[in-house]
């Protein structure tokens, strides 16, 4: 889909070559994605197979941000939990909204709380055009005024990190308290409709399917048009050298800033996607151990590179429920020697492998030239 | 490129024909259990890791020892059984996965487990959706009637309700809350304050710790603080650990203010160490001393299969008994689809280790007896006080005035 190259391409590269490598190959593997997730998996996996790709494919779109955020731009979102929480949340409000119908709370607030109607916050979100947007906006501007404190306070590498996973835990641990309005631990669950159509019904959940699909290619396709744009070039330049982009005149922090809003969004799209594909949203899902997992995905396959951040969040769930449906009781021995396998001899991700083998290739090609 | 658009579109118009919320009937979407052939196959679905695996686990074990057990006498309608054993992980949406995995894949006929109601709240959808059963081992804080669920631990009227006459009887009417962050104390301890409103006993206080969480000095003097009569404990897990030390160390003590446990059972004894609960009361319906032969022998197969340390507990017993109701239903009913077992449900009864225990087939709880004990030094339970007889399930504890505000 895109360059293999563990590293971001480096300022210093042939802008033909550049020009050349970029629009055949990603091209190419573009619609081989396309084949592959649209007519290849539906026909070869059976309903529930498939239910678990499209789950997989969540965790995907949610690692094309993350590739953008720390791959290009170096910064170790360890809290993509939290928007992803945010667009799951909104979404699942009002699915509960609509399947409550109009004048009825939803169930759990029956049980839990003693409303009889629902709370203003939640009032909003019984409109599916506000819901879908915020989705997506709730976790961009939550990311806005925090990244903008974050980065114009120059906050950085681990400070960073240790700041977003704080922020997940908070965020877990008040939905967990809210249990009148928010199902607690429970989260929101046992959802039925999705804008209408029934989730019961295997057709509409392949549908779920496709429109996951379609969206993580449109943001893959997004993210690669943003990495190889000017602003691409100025994030990496960023992330490599901050104080001499600040010399040059530019402001390190709002450059910073897009990347880490535009992560979010993705993030919060993927979580609003997770609901009618799973069809539960939880604290379980947005606290500090799923945020990590979220980078692992991409740490496995390759940070900065968008095919291998894609795939490696997708090996990486797949491998999960792969291994523990083999090994019930010792797969987690194996994810996470899979995890430090790959972390120890791959630093730069399985997508490095083919940069090494090729290196490694022509080295001894020289070598035997020399000979 | 032309071919993968092709594809493309005549995919998403395959799938643009769904059904709609309101056009009802998704009967013929059910999972059909595969009973063919001389086996059958039932999920197991239990966290094997994870914080709730240290609980989990010994239910499994238990599942497994009624299945072989059955096995060995001939199996259920002439078929043995097959358990599949699935991972929830502690983790809710893994539990919707490999539930789903359990009905369309494996295609069991009836699956068992599920400890938390996080977990059994996330897969009650799946089962509903797949018309397929679930049976339920541990007792939980009520309001809930799944039509696909059968429960076989304690309803709240089972277990918290007379271990609240229990603490009123003895004249300990100021008490004290502490709970883990979830679902259940947090709806338990709403339902105990209705009771406690109603019979004339004061709630001094009530706190709550995050599942896991080992820090209790503030909730440990806070309950000092209040001079209460009796600690109502809901903590879940290892913070149960953490909780009776600073307890001890704050200079609490079972006789001055006695803690009443509803998630501490023989196995969990064991793990904090019976040094610092001697004393203490726990509200179960079974322990592994209660008297009658059905235990007997239960304790002694059990012990055989997994080792003579190993304490046999209420969830497992509720687990172990599920498997034979289970068993007795599909009997009744001579076919292993979940229509047929349900409507043969009612009134199926079993020598279960805890006594006779009764299906209720209007709300698919068992009858149960409730048991008050107190723990020893020696890590066991001895019983104070019991009920005399099984309790009709009462999920909605619709037969108590005082809970009509509830639900």
């Amino acid at each position: 889909m895109t360059t293999t190259t563990p590293l971001a391409p480096k300022a210093g590269r042939l802008p033909g070559g550049r020009r050349r490598f970029t629009a055949a190959r990603p091209a190419a593997g573009f619609v081989a994605a396309a084949l592959v997730l649209f007519a290849v998996a539906p026909l070869a996996l059976s309903d529930f197979r498939l239910g678990l790709l499209a789950k997989y494919l969540c965790t995907a779109i949610v690692a094309v941000g993350i590739c953008l955020a720390w791959g290009r731009g170096g910064l170790l979102t360890l809290g993509q939990g939290v928007f992803f929480g945010l667009g799951g949340y909104a979404m699942a409000m009002h699915l509960k909204i609509a399947d409550a119908g109009p004048g009825h709370v939803p169930d759990f607030m029956q049980l839990y709380g003693t409303a009889t109607e629902l709370p203003w916050w939640w009032r909003p979100f019984a409109n599916p055009v506000f819901a879908i947007a915020a989705t997506v906006l709730l976790p961009m501007a939550v990311a806005a005024i925090l990244g903008s404190f974050i980065f114009r306070r120059r906050v950085k590498g681990a400070y960073f990190a240790i700041l977003s996973q704080a922020l997940a835990a908070a965020f877990a641990i008040w939905l967990v308290g809210q249990q009148a309005t928010t199902g607690g631990t429970n989260g929101l669950t046992d959802i039925q409709g999705f804008f209408g159509y029934d989730l019961n019904d295997p057709v509409n959940q392949r549908m779920v399917y496709f429109v996951i699909a379609a969206v993580l290619l449109l943001l893959i396709a997004l993210a690669r048009q943003l990495m190889h744009s000017r602003y691409g070039e100025l994030l990496v330049a960023v992330r490599d050298s901050e104080e001499r982009v600040r010399f040059l005149g530019y402001d390190p922090a709002n450059v910073k800033l897009v990347a880490y809003v535009v992560a979010a969004g993705m993030a919060g799209l993927a979580g609003a996607l997770f609901v009618p594909a799973v069809g539960i949203i939880s604290p379980a899902l947005v606290g500090i151990v799923p945020s990590i997992e979220l980078v692992i995905g991409a740490a496995v396959g390759g940070r900065a590179s968008l095919t291998g951040a894609v795939l490696g969040a997708i090996g990486v769930a797949w491998a999960r429920t792969a291994l523990s449906e083999e090994f019930p009781a010792a797969w987690t021995y194996f994810q996470g020697l899979l995890f430090i396998v790959a972390l120890a001899f791959l630093p730069g991700g399985l997508a490095s492998l083919a940069a090494i083998v090729k290196r490694r290739r022509r080295n001894q090609g020289l070598s035997g030239d020399t000979a | 490129m032309a071919a993968g658009a092709g594809a493309l579109a005549a995919m998403v118009a395959l799938s643009a024909c769904g059904a709609k919320t309101d056009a009802g009937g998704t009967s013929d979407k059910a999972a059909k259990a595969d009973v063919s052939g001389d086996t059958v196959k039932v999920g197991l679905l239990n966290s094997l890791s994870g914080t709730m695996a240290i609980s989990e686990v010994t239910v499994r074990d238990s599942l497994k020892l009624a299945i072989d057990e059955i096995n060995a006498s001939g199996g259920v309608l002439g078929k043995q059984i097959k358990p599949i054993s699935e991972d929830g992980a502690s983790d809710w949406p893994t539990f919707a996965e490999k539930a789903s995995k359990l009905i369309r894949e494996d295609r069991v006929a009836a699956t068992f487990g599920c400890w938390t109601s996080a977990s059994r709240k996330a897969v009650k959808p799946v089962f509903e959706k797949n018309k397929s059963l679930l049976f339920y081992p541990v007792q939980y804080e009520g309001l809930e009637q799944s039509p696909y669920i059968f429960y076989t631990g304690a309803t709240t009227n089972q277990q918290i309700v007379p271990g609240l006459d229990y603490l009123k009887s003895q004249g300990r009417k100021r008490i004290y809350l502490v709970g883990s962050d979830y679902v259940f104390p947090r709806t338990a301890n709403k339902e105990i304050r209705a009771y406690a409103k109603a019979n004339g006993m004061t709630v001094l206080g009530e706190d709550y710790a995050p599942l896991g969480s080992t820090e209790f000095s503030t909730i440990a003097n806070k309950v000092k603080a209040s001079k209460a009569d009796a600690v109502f404990n809901t903590l879940n897990g290892d913070s149960n650990v953490a909780f009776f030390k600073e307890y001890k160390s704050a200079g609490l003590t079972a006789k001055g203010m006695p803690v009443v446990s509803v998630s501490i059972a023989e196995e969990e004894v064991k793990s904090i160490g019976a040094q610092y609960l001697a004393g203490q009361l726990t509200a179960w319906n079974y322990y592994q001393t209660t008297p009658g032969a059905a235990n007997t022998r239960f304790v002694k197969a059990y012990k055989a299969k997994y080792g003579q340390d190993k304490p046999t507990s209420d969830p497992m017993e509720a687990a172990y008994t599920s498997v034979y109701l289970w068993k007795a239903m599909v009997e009744k009913a001579k076919s292993f689809d979940p229509e047929k077992v349900k409507a043969a449900s009612d009134g199926i009864t079993f020598d279960a280790p805890e006594g006779k225990v009764t299906v209720d087939g209007a709300t698919q709880h068992i009858y149960k007896t409730a048991r008050i004990g107190r723990i020893g030094s020696d890590g066991l339970i001895k019983q104070v006080w019991d009920s005399g007889k099984p309790i009709k399930p009462d999920p909605y504890l619709k037969g108590y005035d005082w809970a009509s505000g509830l639900s």
